[in-house]
């Protein structure tokens, strides 16, 4: 075990990918010498050498392109784009190539490929850096879809990932890149994809939440306990295939739900939530079901953004609602 | 102030003239016995295609993007291919295809819309015909990497039109296969038109091939109906490739003689007197029936039984086509979206297959 912050966990694990499996390789910008604009592959360049960490040119879709006929040759590689919001330039390649070559040749050829991308609201980036775009990928059949929430399960999702056969998208929140420690095994371990996780056992209300939205869930469920309401935390940690399992099973239990995320509203993950909800939990309703997300715009400025997301504030308003409902 | 500027024509490298004469050298291990193999195949693929439009006519057959025309591009480039390179094509690739080991029963399915058609023979390591211009140069480039990171022989090669030399994918593709120098062939076959948009409109350039000079790349033009510079250009990129020599462009010059599609009507965009010239003398198959012929390779009772012999395998393979079994609906629909059926899909399987049961799926 090792006090690590989420970043340093990604790194890690990446390092454990190259050490254990000669055929994972990293590609992307500034991966290499760099070690990523945000450090995930600090040092591994000059560790596993220039053919296994890899400077691409600045194009996602020869990345991911690129990285598609990697792994329908055998090899496993580890895709960064460098921010979610430059995903759309290699949309078809995941969309309509990654995640379809396995239906489309019937099993004679798969995909084995993990895209990384950092994402999410809160460090005052630039225009296009901050977008939550899960809700394009939940809608994609052969994709998988898996968003960490802390250093444990950011190392044992991306570990996870590249043991899967299929591609797996791991979207990092980069405001919990650094924000804080916790203990970390230091061998290989996985998270197994698909699987929810109760950040929070509870009673009242279950929050449901997901990669930077999991803390504010947390605060405010500390908030709603000091108001004698007992929260139950779901932190999804897999978007696709969704755990509708678990949801239903907390919400049975609770009878009212807040979901929580900072993707736009409309369309969001958070109404495929409520369809779950809605379909193995109905009966069990005590109240509506509440969204706490970001708004139907663009992702702002930084001037504004935090006027925008989601806060504790807004969650426990929300929790404070479905009670009085 | 120094600028640049590329002025020059690129004049569409040719060995044997549409009169079927050679002006230039025949590649050494192109003997008469290997270029009737050549012809052969080319009758077949153009008799394969003609059979696959009436099929179509007569419903028997969905959508189909014929290659009447392209039989001497196609089956020249794939032969320069060995058998366990790696091949990315678009859909116009038919006749390289069954050239280079497709059951040509697979080619109808595919048309026909069966889902098995999309699953390879295993032996080769050939992708189904792509459909979104341009992806799969991107996915060459991988398969190269991947073959030199492990320092294997296997080259890949890639295969699209001249519409695909305006897509993003096709840059980054060129660019990345040079920066990295990998064992890819990027082969164009410029037949004239991306559906009904000339190629004048697609590119201001003069050649397709001049476009891999802004890449640092070996390009090439080659009369696209000329069967041996296409295998002579193919040979020469394929092997300096294997060799570790990177990447080459090649551009084959040629024309689709026939409709995009079968949902298309030529006649609304292509010049009619072009059209009259490139299919009364420079048709493919007919240069190198007149080269042939000059060698007393090619006589009418060859011709006629050659015919005879393509007419029966076609005949064979519409009726394997026609009677292969249905697809296995469920398997189709759910079992190869992931390694493993999600929990999601497995419900949704066993609602299908309910509904089936009950009758309530068409």
């Amino acid at each position: 075990m090792t006090e690590r912050t989420m970043i340093q966990a990604i790194q890690d694990a990446i390092a454990i990918a190259l050490e254990q499996d000669p055929r994972v390789l990293v590609l992307g910008e500034d991966v290499g010498k760099n070690g990523g604009v945000f450090r995930a592959t600090e040092g591994l360049q000059e560790r596993f050498g220039e053919h296994r960490v890899v400077d691409t040119p600045l194009a996602e879709s020869g990345i991911v392109g690129s990285a598609v006929g990697l792994a329908i040759a055998g090899m496993r590689p580890i895709a960064e784009i460098q921010f979610l919001g430059f995903i759309y330039e290699t949309m078809d390649q995941l969309a309509s190539q990654a995640a379809r070559v396995r239906f489309r040749t019937q099993g004679r050829f798969t995909v084995p490929l993990v895209v990384r991308a950092p994402f999410g609201g809160g460090v005052r980036t630039p225009e296009l850096h901050s977008d939550s775009l899960e809700a394009l990928f939940l809608h994609t059949p052969g994709l998988k879809v898996v968003m960490p929430s802390n250093p444990y399960d950011a190392k044992g999702l991306l570990l996870a990932a590249v043991a899967d056969p299929d591609p797996v998208l791991v979207l990092e929140p980069m405001r919990l890149y650094r924000l804080g420690r916790m203990e970390v095994p230091d061998g290989h371990y996985t998270v197994p994809i698909g699987q929810a996780r109760i950040a929070r056992p509870g009673t009242d209300v279950t929050v449901v939440a997901w990669g930077p939205t999991v803390p504010v869930a947390l605060e405010a469920s500390e908030a709603a306990a000091a108001e004698g309401v007992s929260c139950e935390v779901v932190d999804l940690r897999t978007i696709s295939p969704l755990d509708r399992r678990t949801l239903v099973t907390s919400v049975e239990k609770t009878g009212r739900a807040v979901v929580v995320h900072e993707a736009v509203r409309t369309g969001g993950v958070g109404a495929e939530v409520l369809a779950a909800i809605h379909d193995g939990a109905f009966y069990s309703l005590l109240a509506p079901v509440e969204r706490v997300t970001g708004y139907d715009t663009p992702y702002p400025p930084p001037a504004v953004e935090d006027l925008w997301l989601p806060t504790s504030k807004r969650v426990l308003a929300a929790v404070r609602r479905v009670m009085e409902a | 102030m120094r600028t640049y500027r590329w002025d020059n024509d690129v004049p569409a490298h040719q060995v044997m003239a549409p009169d079927g004469t050679l002006v230039g050298a025949l590649p050494q291990d192109l003997d008469d016995a290997r270029l009737v193999e050549f012809y052969r195949w080319m009758v077949f693929a153009r008799r394969f295609d003609q059979r696959a439009l009436n099929l179509h006519r007569q419903g028997r057959l969905g959508t189909y993007a014929p290659f009447a025309g392209q039989e001497a591009a196609q089956i020249g480039s794939f032969a320069a291919l060995e058998k366990d390179d790696w091949v990315f094509p678009s859909y116009r690739e038919v006749a390289g295809m069954l050239f280079f080991g497709l059951p040509p029963e697979m080619a109808l399915l595919f048309s026909k819309g069966h889902p098995v058609a999309g699953r390879m023979p295993d032996e080769l390591n050939m992708l189904p015909g792509q459909i979104i211009i341009a992806a799969q140069t991107l996915h060459a480039v991988g398969a190269a990497w991947a073959s030199k990171l492990r320092g294997e022989r296997r080259i890949a090669a890639t295969f699209f039109g001249d519409g695909a030399t305006s897509e993003g994918d096709f840059h980054e593709a060129l660019n990345f296969a040079s920066v990295f120098r990998l064992p890819v062939v990027f082969f164009c076959q410029n037949n004239q038109y991306a559906i009904s948009v000339p190629v004048s409109r697609q590119m201001a350039v003069r050649s397709v091939a001049q476009r891999a000079l802004a890449y640092d790349m070996e390009g090439i033009c080659v009369d696209g109906n000329d069967v041996v510079a296409v295998y002579a250009a193919m040979r020469r990129a394929v092997d300096r490739a294997r060799s570790g020599g990177g990447p080459t462009l090649i551009e084959a010059v040629t024309y689709r003689q026939g409709p995009h599609t079968t949902a298309d009507d030529p006649r609304r965009y292509r010049d009619p007197e072009a059209h009259r010239t490139w299919l009364e003398t420079r048709d493919p198959i007919r240069r190198l029936r007149l080269y042939l012929e000059a060698r007393g390779a090619w006589d009418e009772q060859a011709e006629e039984r050659w015919l005879r012999e393509a007419d029966e395998r076609i005949a064979q393979a519409v009726e394997r086509a026609e009677s292969h079994p249905a697809p296995d609906a469920a398997e189709a629909l759910f079992d190869h979206v992931y390694g493993t059926r999600t929990p999601d899909l497995e419900d949704e399987r066993r609602s299908w297959l309910a509904a089936w049961e009950r009758g309530a799926n068409a």
